[in-house]
């Protein structure tokens, strides 16, 4: 990360009042908050009801930058790439009725992946809610479910206080989506300004639980004593922004760690102890020996259905110690024998201080035996294919000589994504972002935009297949508009391929509607003035690579794949993740 | 684990769309409602939410960490029957009448405990406040003398072991960053679940 954002980073933790008194509107108080709150980039579309502060946003424009995407739920995905690639609160404008409606994919995605978001949307005049006003809808209601926050202002004289509380309630503790929903008499209304108190307490939130020290304790001690321990990691690690504490930890105590979906790139690639991904199509290893070892520390991760397979049958030998902020996800899933409460941040180096510091070697080599394994059965097919048709896995591989896991690779939802995941490199975090609990297709491109604008000093690759990228593809016209240097990879097998695996493995090969067909990708990207090219041949790969990352600017890169390929290994609906198949 | 009755007493802050959060936290795992009230509580702007429902003790732990998770809810505990003590309240319209001739509702509401709060010529309402069994058995008593209407509130409860969370409560009330509670002290025991 360069110094600039690092700076911006840490003006926003000390977020200062600003102290004027003087008449503003609304609308003038919510720009006002966002640069109090050092907000730099707004995605958002307006309408209706959100006509006065896009009216006030004319005079902001030189210290505010606003996005305009092409649908609102490109928009908030935009919000939400912005804010894991960059650490930061992402924030999104929309309009009432099906402006804030189309919110709502993006909303339950950034709840379920702890994304802080910070939604505002217009809404009717006070005096017109509850009479089926035009583009009214009860978006407070509908958002509920999926929001950390939400409240409704109606006076213009809340607004300060609502939106210290929205970016507060935004980034503190577990991070997750906040939408403040501002009618239309409140964003006109001029009240006395009396400047912005960024908000540092509620007393009805508690962000991090209190660290108890028995838990670390015992915790220290069950890993001193434990002959098999196994680290998982999850994004937590990334969200409490403790990357160097976690390498400090997995280091002294020289246990094997697991990576998540959500947590991949918190620790770099080829480190020693990284042994790979787990869960549904993740390394063999890693998923065979969570039955085996003998005491199983999980960081910052909610033992998801799709890490963990069947739960009667998951590492039901071991002693689990579970460290997370959220002190619902403890026991949640798993039952844990040590439940360390808090951030990991603040936990990591207290246990830290407290385990010996070891080696495992042996251990260890169990998890690279297996993976040997794992490459003769799996990978060295997928890297170094003897068929005539490329795979999804020898295009990263291709990718990763050419960035040396230096950008930022965004994906989509499907197989792609999990070969993605399972073979991109990655030195630095907050390098991978991708739809993990949510899995929405559609997530990649607008997500893709919004991780150049959180770091537009990087490479970012985003990976999405043909049928994913028909379900946002219009935000190209944001590209094109506003000139974000995203990188898009396609790979295209003529299948909506993860349903298609499945039809193949469970339905004995009745392919139902998993046949995509697709327009002239190139052609379409040519309509939007991004250059790319279609390429079929294996001998064409790197220089076509090459050509897309070289290029200044937007580039789109359509890989034809085979077909019928399939992501192994594979964890099947039901089984064991010992129960893991090779093919 | 097998289901049973348990009564759920949630804080929280007194704002508008709440209930909706509370709610979601049961109906999102399919979980019915028998009995809701809801006042404030001793503390201004703080609200006091009493909630019965049947599950098992995992799933309503669960729950109760989800609800205490939201943001405007500032605790929520869970007692069985013997943990707590409490009262539901109904009221009996009954036709003057019918009591003035037959002598054995007047034997039936001694019998229960009711009281008059309303005496017309025409009807007359009964109050009487007990356990749903209690009032379950008036109700039915009175049905055959010509019960003309009939309502009962939610469940209110208070839990025999709490010493601290009233002194909590106030402190609330300074608006202030206050001590932070130890974080689920209650689900590790039971029986001090008010220790802060």
């Amino acid at each position: 990360m360069n110094t600039l954002e690092t700076n911006k980073e840490s003006i926003i933790e000390t977020a200062e009042e600003t102290a004027v008194s003087t008449q503003l509107s609304g609308s003038q108080a919510v720009l006002e908050a966002l640069l109090a709150e050092n907000i730099d980039t707004v995605f958002g579309y307006p309408g209706g009801a959100i006509m006065p502060i896009y009216d006030a946003l004319y005079d902001y424009n030189d210290r505010l930058r606003h996005i305009l995407v092409r649908h609102e739920q490109g928009g908030i995905h935009a919000a939400q790439g912005y804010a894991r690639s960059s650490g930061r609160v992402g924030v999104v404008f929309a309009t009432s009725g099906p402006g804030a409606t189309n919110l709502v994919t993006g909303l339950a995605d950034a709840m379920i992946d702890s994304n802080p978001i910070v939604c505002i949307t217009g809404q009717v005049f006070a005096h017109l809610l509850g009479t089926d006003a035009f583009q009214e809808t009860d978006v407070i209601n509908i958002t509920t479910p999926v929001t950390k926050w939400n409240y409704q202002v109606t006076d213009a004289t809340e607004i300060p206080e609502a939106l210290a509380k929205a970016f507060y309630i935004a980034r503190s503790g577990r991070p997750g989506p906040v939408l403040i929903d501002i009618t239309k008499n409140a964003q006109i209304q001029l009240f006395d300004y009396l400047g912005y108190k960024p908000c540092h307490h509620i007393r009805s939130y508690r962000p991090k639980p209190v660290i108890r020290n028995e838990y670390i304790r015992q915790a220290a001690e069950l890993i001193n004593q434990a002959k098999k321990p196994f680290i998982l990691f999850g994004q937590g690690v990334i969200l409490g922004k403790a990357e160097k504490e976690f390498k400090d930890f997995i280091e002294k105590t020289g246990i094997p760690a697991a990576w998540t979906v959500m947590g991949l790139s918190a620790l770099a690639t080829d480190h020693s102890q990284n042994v790979g991904m787990l869960g549904m199509h993740g390394n063999y290893a890693p998923n065979v020996l969570t039955n085996e070892c003998d005491v199983l520390i999980a960081i910052g991760m909610r033992f998801d259905d799709r890490v963990t397979g069947r739960l009667d049958k998951y590492a039901k030998q071991a002693k689990i110690i579970h460290l997370d902020v959220d002190p619902a996800e403890i026991d949640k899933n798993v039952k844990a024998d040590v439940p360390v409460w808090g951030d990991c941040k603040e936990t990591l180096p207290m246990l830290t201080a407290l385990v010996e510091k070891k080696s495992h070697t042996e251990w260890l080599n169990k998890f690279r035996e297996l993976e040997k394994e794992e490459i003769k059965e799996v990978i060295q097919e997928e890297l170094n294919p003897t068929t005539d048709t490329m795979t999804m896995g020898e295009v990263i591989k291709s990718l990763n000589e050419l960035t040396n896991g230096d950008a930022i690779i965004v994906t989509d939802v499907g197989q792609h994504q999990m070969v993605a995941c399972r073979y991109a490199k990655f030195n630095q975090s907050k390098s991978n972002v991708t739809s993990g609990g949510l899995g929405t297709m559609g997530f990649g491109l607008p997500a893709a935009i919004g991780a150049w604008y959180g770091a537009p000093e990087r490479t970012v690759v985003a990976i999405i297949g043909d049928g994913g990228f028909q379900m946002t593809l219009q935000e190209l016209g944001t590209i094109m508009q506003f000139g974000a240097k995203v990188k898009i990879l396609i790979l295209n097998n003529q299948f909506l391929g993860m349903v298609r695996q499945w039809q193949q493995l469970f339905n004995d090969k009745r392919y139902s509607f998993v046949n995509i067909t697709s327009p002239d990708f190139v052609a379409v990207a040519k309509g939007y003035y991004i250059d790319g090219q279609r390429i079929n041949e294996r001998s064409q790969l790197k220089d076509a690579l090459k050509t897309m990352l070289d290029h200044d600017g937007s580039y789109l890169l359509e890989v034809m794949v085979g077909k019928e390929n399939n992501v192994f290994p594979m964890v099947a609906q039901g089984s064991s993740v010992s129960e893991i198949r090779l093919k | 684990m097998s289901k049973q009755e348990f009564t759920l007493t949630i804080y929280t802050e007194n704002k508008v769309g709440i209930i909706g959060r509370i709610a979601i936290q049961f109906s999102r795992k399919k979980i019915n409602i028998e009995s809701i009230s809801g006042s404030p509580s001793e503390a201004s702007g703080i609200f006091r939410f009493t909630i019965v429902i049947n599950e098992s003790e995992e799933v309503v732990r669960k729950v109760c960490r989800q609800l205490e998770k939201q943001v405007d809810i500032l605790k929520a505990y869970f007692n069985r029957d013997e943990e707590i003590v409490w009262q539901e309240q109904a009221l009996f319209k009954v036709a003057t009448s019918k009591i003035a001739e037959q002598a054995s509702v007047e034997r039936l509401l001694r019998q229960y405990g009711a009281k008059a709060v309303v005496i017309r010529n025409d009807y007359t309402v009964f109050e009487t406040s007990g356990h749903s069994e209690e009032i379950d058995g008036l109700t039915e008593a009175l049905g055959s003398f010509g019960l003309i209407e009939f309502v009962r509130s939610g469940r209110i409860a208070i839990i025999k072991a709490s010493e601290g969370f009233h002194k909590k409560l106030k402190e609330f009330e300074s608006e202030e960053p206050v001590s932070e509670m130890v974080e689920n002290e209650f689900l590790d025991k039971q029986e001090k679940i008010f220790t802060m």
